[in-house]
């Protein structure tokens, strides 16, 4: 994500000086993988702000409709205000056609909201996972730390090797793709850490696991 | 031969600071020097001093090494804690290692800390905050055990507890509720590991473990580390790819061509036994 | 309100609405034109600073020091930055006094509204804290903050509430909050307390005082005068005018003699 902000610790500013910013930077690391029958969505729990630690326990997936999630991070703020219009907006949704809103339509509906504020933007990066009509997988619109996205193209769709298929996504290799890239992301991010929450939704209903990262 | 012109001189080369300020103000952008986000700490106890270390090296947001070492080495009887611009720090504590171990040599005698302290503060304040090495200076000599925190512009404080980095206010306020005079040792070993603990936990730029150097009269011991506070998680796969998955884009052979063909006889020479 | 922010059109925005009207430009809000009217609350003036509150085993706590600074001068010693909104809430703030006190008002009468109209469930903390985040977003949205740091302590129920939110509308609930330089010294010394077990009231109030303490030695702008506000189940305690001046001590010093 492409926000210029102020990252410098506060001791290396003026002190006498204040700004005021609308934005700030507040982390937050996901991944979502979608299978043929299930999605997996997680998220990390720490919430930073500059080189400190607000909260180690904040989780950033969303619970929008039974069957769709969204992972969002990015200023906290923007997070917490677009999560409240959307939620309200599928539940108006709901009331008006008397059934949950489908994944690719709170898709639509986010892009759109989005570029409504295009010219005073929400900074949110997200990740939208959600079961289809058909009961499919579907993942849309992703953003997530230079470090994961390449093993994910590497791992997921066998980009970047000679005569390899993409394997078969199961369960198991989503999870496990997506605990070892965290584990990974909390060695070198220093935005990532204390925790994970992976949340797995299928025909079934939805589950969700805890995994503890590194804490410093 | 090197040119006479092309010998490095001592110090610092600034032949390229006029071009350098050219390029800026068309809008280049200068590439950053590595500043580690730090936790450093330093305690006088009863018998000598303590010095503790988080060993995380930060390139912006990305840790660049897991396992780095910031507690130097000046003398048998002083060590030097560094936060900072890492070359910098490098750098100032290797000369001032040197300098100091001539300082030794000249004199005969062990040297007091408040030379290093003194020196360090002249090369820094020489340079105007442009060397980038906040310090925490710690040693025993004959006059007894100090703490020295030595800030960038050179300005020095003589104390008994410092603390330096971007992890220096979560360390400090444990040193500001525990720390009391004339500690044991390990109570004191203990105190600087829960400091720089604060730092490792609640501050960013600082990870890892911990790091600890305690010297005392008869001499110094670093722990590295004294503690390892943070365990690597265990990866569930493993990532290891197939001969050949490699894609092979072009290939160009160019045949060696032999333009000509010498032996050289070389005769059996006896063992150097000097 | 400005063209093409109105927030009021939320749910049902018209198509491209807030656009230009034929023949004229786009009219960007908080571009420089628009900002220069506002610049005054663009900075604080008289500011509190650090807030500390944790949760500990049957209740929540928070202490604030009571010192109104004018930039580097003390200028007003005995100003309260810490308030009993109902018996489920407590609020307290860093940052501008005066911000602090508008909020304060505008929270009083509102708790009043609900008492005449007879609201049974009073405004408990939760509420409060999300009601607090709506305000400082749509204030920093219209670049026009409220130059606050506020800590929401109190009940939802039967269970106890801590949380945060800054003036762009950052907001979080946690075991332990704190705002201006507490965040930097008082949280990893909470955070070591918690670590190291539980926290009864007696060493949660002995923590809080740590925390002020370190603090008053550390951050020029504390005071050794202090609130603090205990809530429990049954309600709000506040002690207003606690000194923490005697608990202090400057033996260090004598352990300082020169630079070198």
């Amino acid at each position: 994500m492409a926000v210029e902000m102020a990252m410098e610790p506060d001791y290396m500013r003026d002190p006498r000086k204040h700004h005021f910013s609308p934005y700030m930077e507040n982390g937050g690391t996901s991944i979502a993988i979608a299978g043929d029958d299930f999605v997996m969505i997680a998220s990390d729990t720490r919430l930073t702000r500059g080189f400190n630690i607000l909260s180690r326990n904040q989780e950033k997936v969303l619970r929008l409709t039974p069957h769709t999630m969204m992972a969002s991070s990015g200023c906290w703020a923007d997070v917490l205000t677009l999560s409240k219009v959307l939620q309200d907006r599928i539940t108006m949704y709901s009331h008006e056609h008397n059934e949950s809103m489908p994944t690719t339509a709170v898709a639509q509906m986010l892009s759109t909201m989005l570029y409504w504020r295009r010219f005073f933007p929400y900074y949110v990066a997200n990740i939208l996972a959600g079961l289809d009509e058909q009961g499919k997988g579907v993942v849309a619109t992703g953003a997530s730390v230079a470090q994961i996205q390449p093993l994910l193209d590497n791992q997921v769709a066998a980009l970047n090797m000679k005569g390899a298929t993409p394997p078969k996504m199961t369960k198991d290799l989503a999870r496990q793709l997506i605990h070892d890239a965290f584990i990974s992301a909390a060695e070198r991010d220093i935005n990532t850490g204390d925790g994970i929450i992976i949340h797995t939704i299928t025909k079934e209903g939805k589950t969700e696991e805890m995994v503890k990262l590194r804490r410093d | 031969m090197v040119e006479e012109n092309e010998r490095p001189q001592a110090g610092f080369q600034f032949s390229n600071f006029g071009r350098n300020e050219a390029l800026v103000a068309r809008g280049f952008q200068m590439p950053k020097c590595r500043k580690t986000g730090t936790t450093i700490a330093g305690i006088v106890f009863k018998d000598g001093v303590v010095l503790g270390a988080d060993t995380r090296a930060t390139e912006g947001d990305i840790v660049a090494d897991k396992n780095c070492c910031k507690i130097h080495y000046l003398q048998p009887n002083m060590y030097c804690c560094g936060a900072g611009t890492a070359a910098d720090l490098e750098m100032t504590t290797q000369m001032m290692a040197s300098q100091l171990e001539l300082h030794r040599l000249n004199t005969g005698r062990q040297v007091p800390v408040i030379a290093a302290n003194t020196m360090l503060k002249q090369m820094l304040f020489r340079y105007q905050g442009y060397v980038g090495a906040a310090l925490v200076l710690g040693g025993v000599d004959k006059y007894g055990s100090h703490i020295y925190s030595i800030h960038p512009h050179g300005s020095t404080d003589r104390l008994p507890y410092t603390t330096m980095g971007s992890g220096s206010l979560a360390a400090m306020s444990v040193f500001e509720a525990r720390w009391k005079p004339n500690m044991e040792l390990d109570e004191a070993k203990q105190l600087v590991r829960d400091a720089i603990a604060g730092g490792v936990f609640n501050d960013l730029g600082s990870g890892s473990n911990i790091d600890l150097c305690v010297i005392t009269k008869d001499g110094a011991t670093m722990t590295r580390p004294y503690d390892v506070a943070n365990v690597k998680g265990q990866r569930v796969g493993k990532y290891e790819y197939k001969r050949g998955v490699t894609e092979v884009l072009n290939t160009v052979v160019r045949p060696i061509e032999i333009v000509s063909e010498t032996v050289k006889v070389v005769s059996e020479e006896d063992m150097d036994t000097a | 309100m400005m063209a093409g922010v109105s927030l009021t059109g939320v749910f049902t925005p018209n198509l491209w609405s807030g656009g230009p009207a034929p023949g004229q430009l786009y009219n960007f809000p908080a571009t420089k034109t628009q900002n220069e009217s506002r610049t005054h609350t663009m900075y604080p003036s008289t500011s509190g600073t650090s807030v500390v509150g944790l949760v500990y085993d049957g209740g929540v706590m928070v202490a604030a020091d009571s010192l109104g600074s004018y930039g580097s001068l003390a200028r007003f010693r005995n100003v309260k930055r810490l308030f009993r909104v109902t018996d489920k809430a407590v609020l307290a703030c860093s940052g501008d006094i005066a911000d602090y006190q508008f909020i304060r008002e505008v929270i009083e009468q509102k708790v009043r509204d609900d008492e005449i109209h007879g609201y049974t469930p009073e405004l408990n903390a939760c509420a409060l804290h999300c009601w607090l985040t709506r305000v400082l977003y749509n204030r920093r949205s219209r670049f026009d903050p409220l130059w606050l740091e506020s800590v929401v302590a109190g009940y939802k129920g039967d269970t106890p509430f801590l949380g945060f939110v800054d003036k762009i509308g950052t907001a979080f609930e946690a075991k332990e909050v704190a705002t201006g330089f507490g965040v930097h010294l008082a949280i990893p010394m909470i955070r070591e307390a918690r670590e190291k077990g539980n926290l009864t009231r007696e060493a949660a109030r002995k923590l809080l005082v740590d925390c002020l303490k370190v603090l008053y030695y550390r951050d020029c702008r504390a005071h050794f005068k202090y609130q603090l506000a205990d809530i429990t189940p049954e309600g709000v305690t506040i002690h207003d005018d606690l000194d923490l001046k005697q608990e202090t001590s400057w033996e260090v010093a004598s352990f300082v003699r020169g630079y070198d």
